[in-house]
């Protein structure tokens, strides 16, 4: 059975709230998303036009609302991730950039000299998260010399998020 | 990061968990004839009349509050399962007896929903509550026994269950985390070592700073 884009969409949501930094956009699945919905909403009228009984309606209605649901969840999260950063930034500058030297007025670099932007705070990558396996059987390299941490379907791990990183959306799915 | 500074208050609200859970499939049995349904989230459907029928929780719900069908409450609900997992709960202090994910959720909308579906409802609720106990009880039990580790795996833990206790075992293992590399964390040492409760500030931890010429 394939997944369907509401269950990826779930996935997508659960990883991103989850996970202590932000996770590579699913473009293809927003926009598989976006055009779904549209297209149910557009049946919709024609439903209620048809004469179609009202209960059906009602629970079409009801899926599409759990969809929308899942979609701006998703987005939501993700722009409040951004924006926190874009705070930060606006913050800075009106309060002390603005009044520093002009080589020194960027929120992300040191000065005009610095190679990259070393101003950028990290975020904590180095927390810990709770994830399972979405395949059947895991077997994950720790970092330092323990045996691997082998992870079954019905295993909840709490790990380091630098360990699992590279496996989020692949076989690992953040709960 | 938004919505990451305070650990101490749940990531997911119950409300969330629940939603994720309206999605497990649920065994109905429909009083009426019904075309197939053709969702966004998957295809379900024709009905018949007295023909058990898999369906989403929420799908269920919703027929069953028209009064259009009876939900069957699932095997792992019955007294006769949940009593031998109460006993192996109580037996084994150290493992987790299997459950599904959503046990209680599926559980607790099943009984606000459904309560004349389910035989011996008190007797079922009962026994819940009493697992919910025991095992959360014992993962508060467990979490002292962490040594330093940068994992811990706890089997047929519930989405509720890992949802209510990762403060708690973020916390621990942050903590041993940070005590065993005391190198890896030294640009915010001597700010996080004061508290574990206090939010971590973000400290730039690029290694490569241009120094600043003195003037």
């Amino acid at each position: 059975m394939s997944t369907t884009d509401v269950e990826l969409l779930k996935t997508a949501s659960r990883n991103e709230k989850a996970a202590p930094e932000i996770l590579q956009f699913q473009a293809q699945l927003v926009k598989r998303a976006r055009e779904q919905i549209q297209l149910m909403e557009d049946t919709m009228e024609e439903f209620e036009q048809s004469g179609m009984d009202p209960l059906t309606v009602s629970l079409y209605q009801m899926d599409l609302d759990r969809a929308q649901f899942l979609l701006r969840s998703y987005l939501r999260i993700r722009l409040q991730k951004l924006l926190c950063i874009d705070d930060i930034e606006k913050h800075l500058e009106e309060t002390v950039l603005s009044k520093l030297p002009d080589n020194y007025q960027s929120a992300r670099r040191q000065s005009i000299i610095s190679e990259e932007d070393d101003m950028v705070p990290e975020p904590q990558l180095d927390t810990f998260v709770a994830c399972k396996s979405s395949n059947t059987f895991v077997s994950l390299r720790l970092v330092d010399s323990e045996r691997p941490l082998e992870m079954e379907r019905h295993d909840a791990s709490f790990v380091l998020y630098k360990v699992i990183k590279e496996n989020i959306g692949v076989d690992i799915d953040l709960v | 990061m938004a919505g990451q500074s305070d650990p101490h208050i749940s990531l997911f609200s119950p409300e969330e968990i629940e939603f994720m859970a309206e999605d497990e499939l649920v065994e109905i049995v429909p009083n009426m004839r019904m075309d197939p349904l053709n969702f966004i989230s998957g295809d379900f459907g024709p009905f018949f009349p007295q023909i058990p029928a898999n369906v989403p929780l929420w799908l269920a719900m919703a027929l069953k509050k028209r009064g259009k069908c009876t939900i069957r409450p699932p095997q792992w609900m019955s007294i006769e399962n949940l009593t031998h997992v109460l006993e192996g709960e109580r037996e084994d202090q150290g493992a987790f007896q299997a459950v599904p994910f959503h046990y209680i959720e599926i559980s607790r909308l099943l009984f606000d929903h459904a309560r004349d579906d389910i035989p011996d409802i008190y007797m079922v609720r009962s026994l819940i509550e009493d697992i919910r106990d025991v095992r959360l009880h014992k993962v508060e039990t467990n979490l002292e026994k962490f040594s330093a580790t940068s994992a811990v795996k706890i089997a047929h833990l519930s989405a509720m269950e890992v949802n209510v206790v990762r403060p708690f075992v973020v916390r621990a293992l942050q903590a041993f985390y940070k005590h065993d590399n005391p190198v890896v964390m030294s640009d915010s040492d001597s700010v996080t070592d004061r508290q574990p409760q206090t939010r971590q500030p973000q400290v730039p931890r690029n290694a490569q700073r241009q120094p600043l010429k003195r003037r």
